[in-house]
């Protein structure tokens, strides 16, 4: 019973580790630049309270359900031998998490306001509309392809980097001839497709696929899908933006 | 009652957001693989574990940090706090247009401290450095690649800051940026090229976005000739560019130490 507690009490620590750098300097800038006092103080407390418990919940779910489903999944895929199964699955986790990930519907509106703002569109509800449903549409497409892609590309065993300089080099190209509107949206979307739930599951799954394939490490070649996952929205908003212009 | 029926909003908003997942998995462990999953229950508690504790986060971001960042964001960004009342500077700034970039310093001070502080409570950054560290046996602690990852996301987001503040043009920056990274990986150890491309991805979420847009939003809105829906952009690509190369960096420095100290051993 002590020891329970005990436990408790180390682990409900370190998860407190995980918050107080935010509490540090929100308090720091609070009280010594800004110089008043919290707008809120009640409300910042048992906000705090919240984070702590969610995420000490999080790491234990992690660790019970989403890395070990994961990992019984890339080792039933790899044992079955069927390349097509785990490439469409690839294809459908990317795809179908990316097109409800409220972020990306957020910076879709936004999207949608500039390129009507910008009269490239005609200023219409509707017109706007089909706009944004057309680029949720294409970041998820695009993850999708992605993430198939890694997959691939961890089974084949080839390096990551050629993917990210060739990507890379797609990007800087294309840079060139987006509208200008419309490149701090591709860039930035690139970043935030990738959602709290799906980064466990998608990484877990990329690693336990190169566990269970002879001659692939898990850490040089099980990392890297997520990588590719935030490339490929960068390039095709921007190919979105060309054509819709 | 506000906070319940809040909470219970959040937690529903967080189900709709697992259920694309439960869908696919379930489709393809019937259909494709057509195995019986082991410990189902056990996986399921895990599930509720997650969904749980990322809504109560969520609320907890919703209720407490979010409100209060973006006040700060807000004041720290305005040139009437930052220039302190100085009448003839904020006339200079109102009337001719004059952007001062060294007058925004505590803007790239906040920026860079709450790019680290909410990269440390980032959960997808702590479930990737716990793969991590799993994976590697060790070799790569979970809390060095954090507070690496974390570094980058603060220079990212303060250089983000300081290019919204002169105007300049995001994509020299970005491809700047790339050309730097490609040639990082020719030099760092193969073992941390994928994961340090990955760090990109996973650091900007939950925490980061919300409270960076709002520091993009109370830049670009501040500042005479800035359009909030144009120039508000980006600090985003900063926040998932800059970790990359922290994270190369010090793979690289990590690996050449360690050489270094072999060498000495050996002599």
């Amino acid at each position: 019973m002590v020891s329970f507690f005990w436990n408790l009490t180390k682990s409900l620590f370190s998860v407190f580790l995980n918050v107080l750098p935010i509490l540090i300097v929100v308090t720091f800038f609070q009280l010594f630049v800004i110089k008043q006092p919290f707008p809120n103080l009640t409300a910042t407390i048992s906000g705090l309270f919240f984070l702590l418990a969610g995420l000490f919940l999080f790491i234990q779910g992690l660790e019970i359900g989403l890395f070990p489903l994961g990992e019984k999944m890339a080792f039933q895929f790899s044992a079955k031998g069927n390349l097509w199964g785990i490439l469409i699955f690839g294809f459908a986790i990317g795809f179908s998490t990316t097109i409800a990930e409220p972020a990306l519907i957020a910076i879709a509106a936004k999207a949608g306001e500039i390129a009507a703002h910008g009269s490239a569109i005609p200023n219409s509800k509707e017109s706007i509309e089909s706009f944004t449903f057309g680029l949720r549409i294409t970041v998820a497409l695009s993850v999708g392809i992605a993430i198939s892609v890694g997959v691939l590309r961890i089974i084949k065993g080839w390096p990551i980097h050629w993917f990210i300089i060739i990507g890379y080099f797609f990007i800087t190209v294309i840079t060139a001839y987006a509208p200008k509107e419309i490149i701090g949206i591709a860039y930035d979307s690139g970043g935030i497709t990738t959602s709290t739930i799906t980064v466990p599951l998608v990484a877990t799954l990329g690693v336990g696929l190169a566990a269970s394939i002879r001659g692939r490490s898990p850490i040089a070649d099980g990392f890297g899908l997520i990588a590719l996952a935030s490339l490929t929205p960068i390039l095709f908003v921007m190919v979105y933006g060309m054509i819709i212009y | 009652m506000d906070l319940i029926y809040h909470s219970s909003n959040v937690v529903l908003s967080t189900i709709k957001d697992i259920l694309p997942i439960f869908g696919v998995v379930i489709f393809f462990q019937l259909l494709v693989i057509k195995k019986k999953i082991e410990n189902l229950g056990r996986l399921i508690y895990g599930f509720v574990l997650v969904i749980i504790g990322l809504a109560v986060f969520l609320v907890g971001l919703e209720e407490g940090l979010f409100p209060l960042g973006e006040s700060m964001s807000k004041q720290l960004t305005n040139f009437h706090f930052l220039a302190k009342g100085n009448a003839l500077l904020i006339e200079h700034i109102e009337k001719k247009g004059i952007i001062y970039p060294s007058l925004y310093y505590w803007t790239y001070i906040f920026a860079f401290f709450i790019g680290f502080s909410t990269t440390i409570a980032e959960p997808a950054l702590i479930a990737v450095a716990l793969k991590a560290k799993e994976v590697s046996t060790g070799a790569i602690s979970s809390w060095g690649l954090r507070i690496t990852v974390a570094f980058g996301v603060a220079i990212g987001i303060s250089l983000g800051c300081y290019r919204i503040i002169i105007g300049a043009p995001l994509h020299w920056y970005i491809v700047f940026g790339y050309i730097l990274v490609i040639c990082q990986t020719f030099y760092a150890p193969k073992m941390i090229i994928p994961l340090a491309y990955d760090s990109g991805g996973v650091t900007t979420s939950t925490v980061t976005v919300p409270l960076v847009t709002a520091l993009g939003i109370g830049l670009a809105s501040n500042i005479p000739g800035r359009s909030v829906l144009i120039d508000a952009f980006g600090l985003i690509a900063f926040a998932s560019l800059f970790p990359i190369i922290t994270v190369l960096f010090f793979g690289t420095v990590a690996e050449w130490l360690a050489k270094r100290r072999k060498r000495e051993k050996a002599l």
